[in-house]
């Protein structure tokens, strides 16, 4: 079969992503069938799934926005300036990205028992709380997004910034007036990666804030809830609604990204 | 006046070993030197936004060396113009005025006969991704211009032009210069750039500066 105008290489890639996609698809397709729409309604009238869903949105929120405040300057920082010992501050900043998210979970969980962290404890209780579910999705959420944000400072030229300065501003209002706004759509990427991946994290967030009903639980702790009881038509009914809630909102995004 | 005092500065890249430069109060001062030899480091050691290893700077009789680059007069044209790319023309050209805290009626008031004098007062609601290599060059200078500099430092600001907007823009260039008695420090590799601006002329090589006499 030839497609005219379409060369050897094109078609090539066409058939990589489409086969891809087609997987992915068809993993879902499959999943869908273990459910119907009366699962689905029956399980967005359970009360412990509404607050599940409540709660994932409202922590998934709350952690994009944290994400936003340290992956901006952080990557400034690494973007735009050299320093000794940058190298190894890079592959700090990536250890929740590579490390499994047990893991990170496990090390929550141990650094708040040290000295250090009963003094946070007090002022601000983490474990087994909503609070901790934000961090646990904070940790990993804000490694995504501050490689987002690198890669956007790192294609934004430092020379209207320094003409900026050169006009009298500060480097920071430089950064502000000049930079910032430059950087907008890098920011919305940044929220989204941070948002995508919090909505998906379960090990660190099981780990360090528990798993209980009408408390920490978030959407993918009721997945794992339903699976654990034998409720397989539940837990695909949820997974299912989370396949819906990150395409929504990653396409809204996207779209929103676009006229920004 | 612009003067660099045995300036160095050293990279991986290249060396500059004591540059002694001096552009008298209205006089149009041209940089030529081949690519990669340190010209716009020493552009950007004059605008505050690199720091020498050794030597000082001095704008107007003044030594400027330790000054943060927005007091020390330069006004300052980089070589692609790196307009603002989120404001609009008119914004571009009032940064300045913004910074100063003048009120946003004031500030376009300011600008407009600015932009008369450079001929792009039609252009002042665009955005900078909608303006020509001359169009934003302009706008660039005028945004220098805007904040009434000492001096002016142009980065090769006509290199990547086509020559009959290059030519336009010599033109203005000549005509800003006697009107406003502006001193000026034009980067250039061009000689038709040199011999139609120069009073002064410099070549550096090999991280080392001389004076030339002017192209007949």
């Amino acid at each position: 079969m030839k497609f005219p105008g379409v060369s050897k290489f094109w078609l090539l890639l066409a058939l990589t992503t489409g086969a891809y996609a087609l997987f992915l698809l068809a993993m879902l397709a499959a999943a869908a069938t273990y459910s119907s729409p009366s699962d689905l309604l029956k399980a967005l009238h359970s009360r412990e799934i509404q607050h599940s869903i409540q709660l994932s949105l409202l922590t998934c929120s709350i952690t994009a926005a944290l994400s936003l405040l340290i992956a901006v300057p952080a990557g400034f920082l690494l973007a735009r300036s050299h320093f000794p010992g940058k190298l190894w501050l890079e592959a700090v900043l990536d250890i929740p990205i590579v490390l499994p998210p047990m893991v990170i979970g496990l090390c929550l969980l141990i650094f708040f028992q040290t000295a250090a962290g009963r003094l946070i404890e007090k002022a601000v209780p983490l474990t087994y709380t909503v609070s901790g579910v934000v961090l646990a999705q904070l940790v990993i959420g804000a490694a995504f997004a501050i490689r987002t944000m690198r890669g956007t400072f790192d294609h934004i030229s430092a020379r209207p910034e320094n003409v900026a300065m050169t006009l009298g501003a500060s480097r920071a209002r430089a950064v502000w007036l000049v930079t910032l706004p430059s950087a907008r759509r890098g920011m919305f990427a940044a929220a989204s990666v941070a948002w995508a991946r919090s909505l998906g994290e379960f090990g660190p967030i099981l780990v360090f804030a528990g798993a209980t009903r009408m408390k920490t639980e978030v959407l993918p702790t009721t997945v794992w809830l339903e699976l654990s009881v034998g409720n397989l038509e539940a837990a695909v009914a949820v997974s299912l609604l989370m396949v819906a809630f990150a395409m929504l909102v990653l396409v809204a995004v996207r779209k929103a990204g676009e006229r920004v | 006046m612009i003067r660099f005092e045995n300036i160095s500065w050293r990279s991986p890249s290249f060396t500059i070993e004591g540059v002694n430069l001096d552009v008298p109060t209205g006089c149009y001062g041209i940089l030529m030197g081949p690519t990669g030899c340190g010209k716009t480091t020493l552009a950007e050691i004059l605008c505050g936004l690199r720091s020498p290893s050794t030597g000082r700077v001095f704008c107007g009789g003044i030594e400027i060396s330790g000054l943060p680059p927005g007091r020390r007069g330069i006004g300052y044209v980089p070589q692609d113009g790196a307009l603002f790319p989120t404001m609009s023309v008119q914004e571009n050209l009032a940064f300045a005025l913004r910074l100063q805290g003048l009120p946003k009626s004031e500030r376009a008031k300011a600008v407009a006969p600015l932009a008369g004098q450079l001929g792009i007062a039609h252009l002042l609601q665009r955005m900078p991704e909608h303006l020509s290599g001359g169009e934003r060059q302009r706008v660039a200078l005028g945004r220098a211009l805007a904040a009434r500099p000492a001096a002016l430092v142009l980065d090769e600001p006509l290199s990547a032009l086509d020559e009959t907007t290059r030519d336009a823009l010599i033109l203005l260039l000549q005509r800003l210069q006697k009107d406003l008695r502006l001193t000026v420090l034009h980067i250039t590799h061009h000689k038709h750039e040199a011999a139609s601006l120069a009073q002064r002329l410099f070549r550096f090589e090999n991280g080392r500066l001389s004076e030339s006499p002017l192209p007949q």
